[in-house]
């Protein structure tokens, strides 16, 4: 279970930093996102996996520790909020400056790579 | 238990409820009451200082929890002239935004006061992951703030402001799960017991997680890889925000000089002065750039933001020395450079408004309606600032100079805050002459007349500068007795003796 966990992490966390590192708002968004999962789950495995513990002493034979899920519930909420905040800000760059590159409207320079190009025509 | 611990979160949490509520209200009442919130709590700050100068450390237990089990608010002398430094600032700032600032936006002194409760959490906590929802609380006021007045120029850094700041957040969960994944605690007080004591590939884990932590903290306060953020972030926020924030950048500094005085303190065995080895060399080129920055600054503001960086470089230098006169010597610039700075960007904002369409470049422009009081106000700021001799910052930067022991230490730090010194001042004096002499004939249409709360909160701000300089006596006997409380960290730890409190009713 520790292994199967462990490769989750590390695939979501590098998921999510190789997509904040793209240069268009959403890509960022959804990188933030994964990074928050990853996050969220590394915290949670920090109070050691058990299967079939509650997190009460006394209510099963071994009990689990409460504080990182109260953490994780912590780090959830905000992490929520800062999303739908990013989201938010987002749309607006992308109002305000009619293009959704992180840097806002990007000089256009003569070597546009044709993808890129085919995409901003749309 | 001393219930006024809270007072520093409680006044501004309700003040800004109150806000909220009164979104509607007339602007007049709802200044009024912003003004007497922040009012209230540097009443309640210096009332706090003087409770933390007698050397004691006071802890509050929330909910009656006995630490390290619950959440802990302790007021040190540290905490106390934190408070102290950020509500002096505030209530300047804060005086000033009546010029209008608070008009653009309706939630203008919700944020101002959240901003503020977030800031007093991250300064009284004791419990890192407490300090990770206290930063979280800034920050999220800090974006609302940063983008106040809306326009197109303020979203590109403020995306960038956020997003950056989204991922410090993530390392600091994962470095808050490192450390309790081995610790079992993230009360700061057992955590500097519990560090000690750990050994073999434990080791390993925590010394990861302390310089994990070490670069959110570094981010906060805009530490040299991680710095590009800040200059186009602070110059186009709007004023009062933008000197606010020159408090923000403190956050991460005081951050660092709590947990790494503490947990990684001198006490901290194998692991003692974690990645002080890496934040010196990193401080002084954080100076290096901040002067580079200065030298190439097109506008007040964008001088001033760099201004800002300039001071993390000399505060991290003088910390990283891990003395106890180091220390002394940082809080006593830190105190100096975080209200000269907040006044400079007040300052660059009057002058902008006088200068029409130009605003604060520099540049050639119609003359200032009032250009003397403007230029003495910025000749008093840049001699605090670049630490010229009549004012605080020189004072600051000797103390600092002299903290460092003879050797290669002393020969970077001194010949990098020199030479910084010297090429500030040329920054500053080229600003100055051209915005103030290099005139053309006649005013712009739109006077921008001075009002008295401007011009008050503005001129106060750099006055501090003289303030402190008439203080430095008391000021000094105040940052000396904290540099010494901080490299004591055993007496922090007995804080986790703190009792329950038990009601008559209870057994």
């Amino acid at each position: 279970m520790e292994i199967l966990f462990a490769l989750i992490i590390g695939s979501l966390t590098a998921s999510g930093v190789f997509l904040v590192l793209r240069a268009r708002t959403f890509p960022v968004v959804v990188g933030l996102t994964l990074l928050s999962y990853g996050v969220n789950l590394f915290l949670f495995a920090s109070g050691r996996l058990a299967t079939g513990a509650q997190p009460i002493i006394g209510s099963t034979e071994t009990y689990t520790d409460p504080l990182p899920q109260a953490l994780v519930l912590t780090a959830i909420v905000i992490g929520f909020a800062m999303t739908a905040f990013v989201v938010v800000l987002a749309l607006r760059s992308q109002a305000d400056t009619e293009d959704d590159h992180v840097n806002g409207k990007i000089e256009a320079t003569p070597p546009v790579d044709t993808e890129e190009h085919a995409e901003d025509a749309r | 238990m001393n219930h006024w611990l809270t007072a520093p979160i409680v006044l501004p949490l309700l003040g800004g409820l109150l806000q909220i509520f009164m979104g509607y209200a007339p602007l007049g009442l709802r200044r009024t009451l912003g003004l007497a919130t922040t009012t209230l709590l540097l009443v309640v700050s210096v009332a706090l200082l003087m409770l933390a100068d007698d050397g004691a450390y006071r802890a509050y237990a929330f909910g009656n929890w006995a630490p390290p089990f619950g959440i802990v608010l302790v007021l040190d002398r540290l905490a106390a002239l934190m408070l102290v430094v950020t509500s002096v600032l505030a209530l300047f700032c804060h005086i000033y935004s009546t010029r209008g600032t608070d008009a653009v936006g309706r939630h203008f002194h919700a944020l101002f006061l959240f901003q503020l409760m977030g800031l007093n959490i991250a300064f009284l906590t004791g419990d890192l992951f407490n300090l990770f929802v206290a930063f979280e609380v800034l920050l999220i006021a800090s974006y609302g703030l940063l983008m106040h007045g809306g326009g197109t120029i303020r979203t590109i850094p403020g995306l960038h402001y956020v997003v950056l700041n989204l991922i410090g957040s993530s390392l600091f969960l994962i470095s808050a799960g490192m450390l309790y994944s081995v610790l079992g605690t993230l009360n700061l007080a057992d955590l500097a017991v519990k560090v000690p004591q750990v050994s073999g590939s434990d080791q390993v884990v925590v010394q990861a997680a302390g310089m994990l932590l070490l670069i959110v903290f570094a981010l906060k306060a805009a530490v040299l890889p991680l710095c590009f953020w800040l200059p186009q972030a602070y110059s186009t926020a709007t004023a009062p925000v933008a000197a606010l924030f020159s408090v923000m950048t403190k956050v991460g500094i005081y951050a660092i000089l709590r947990v790494y005085s503490l947990v990684f303190g001198d006490d901290a065995g194998a692991l003692a002065h974690l990645g002080m080895d890496w934040l010196f060399p990193l401080s002084l080129l954080t100076l290096a750039v901040g002067v580079i920055g200065a030298l190439s600054a097109q506008s007040l503001r964008r001088l001033t933001a760099w201004q800002v960086i300039i001071s993390v470089g000399t505060l991290l230098a003088a910390l990283s020395l891990t003395s106890v006169a180091g220390t002394s010597a940082a809080l006593f610039y830190l105190i100096n450079t975080t209200w000269v700075v907040g006044g400079m960007f007040l300052v660059a904002d009057l002058v902008a408004r006088q200068r029409g369409s130009v605003e604060d470049r520099i540049v050639t422009a119609p003359r200032m309606r009032s250009r003397t009081l403007l230029s003495v106000f910025f000749l008093f700021g840049a001699i605090a600032c670049a630490g010229l001799p009549p004012l605080s910052g020189f004072f600051a930067k000797v103390l600092i100079l002299q903290a460092v022991t003879p050797g290669w230490t002393m020969a970077w730090l001194w010949g990098v805050i020199m030479v910084g010194s010297f090429l500030t001042l040329i920054a500053y004096s080229r600003a100055g002459s051209i915005v103030f002499w290099r005139n053309v004939e006649g005013h712009v249409k739109d006077p921008g007349r001075l009002t008295l709360p401007v011009t008050v909160s503005a001129g106060a701000l750099i006055a501090t500068s003289i303030v402190i300089v008439a203080m430095a006596g008391p000021i000094s006997r105040y940052t000396d007795a904290t540099a010494q409380q901080l490299h004591t960290p055993s007496a922090y730890i007995e804080i986790l003796d703190t009792p329950q409190v038990n009601g008559g009713s209870e057994q």
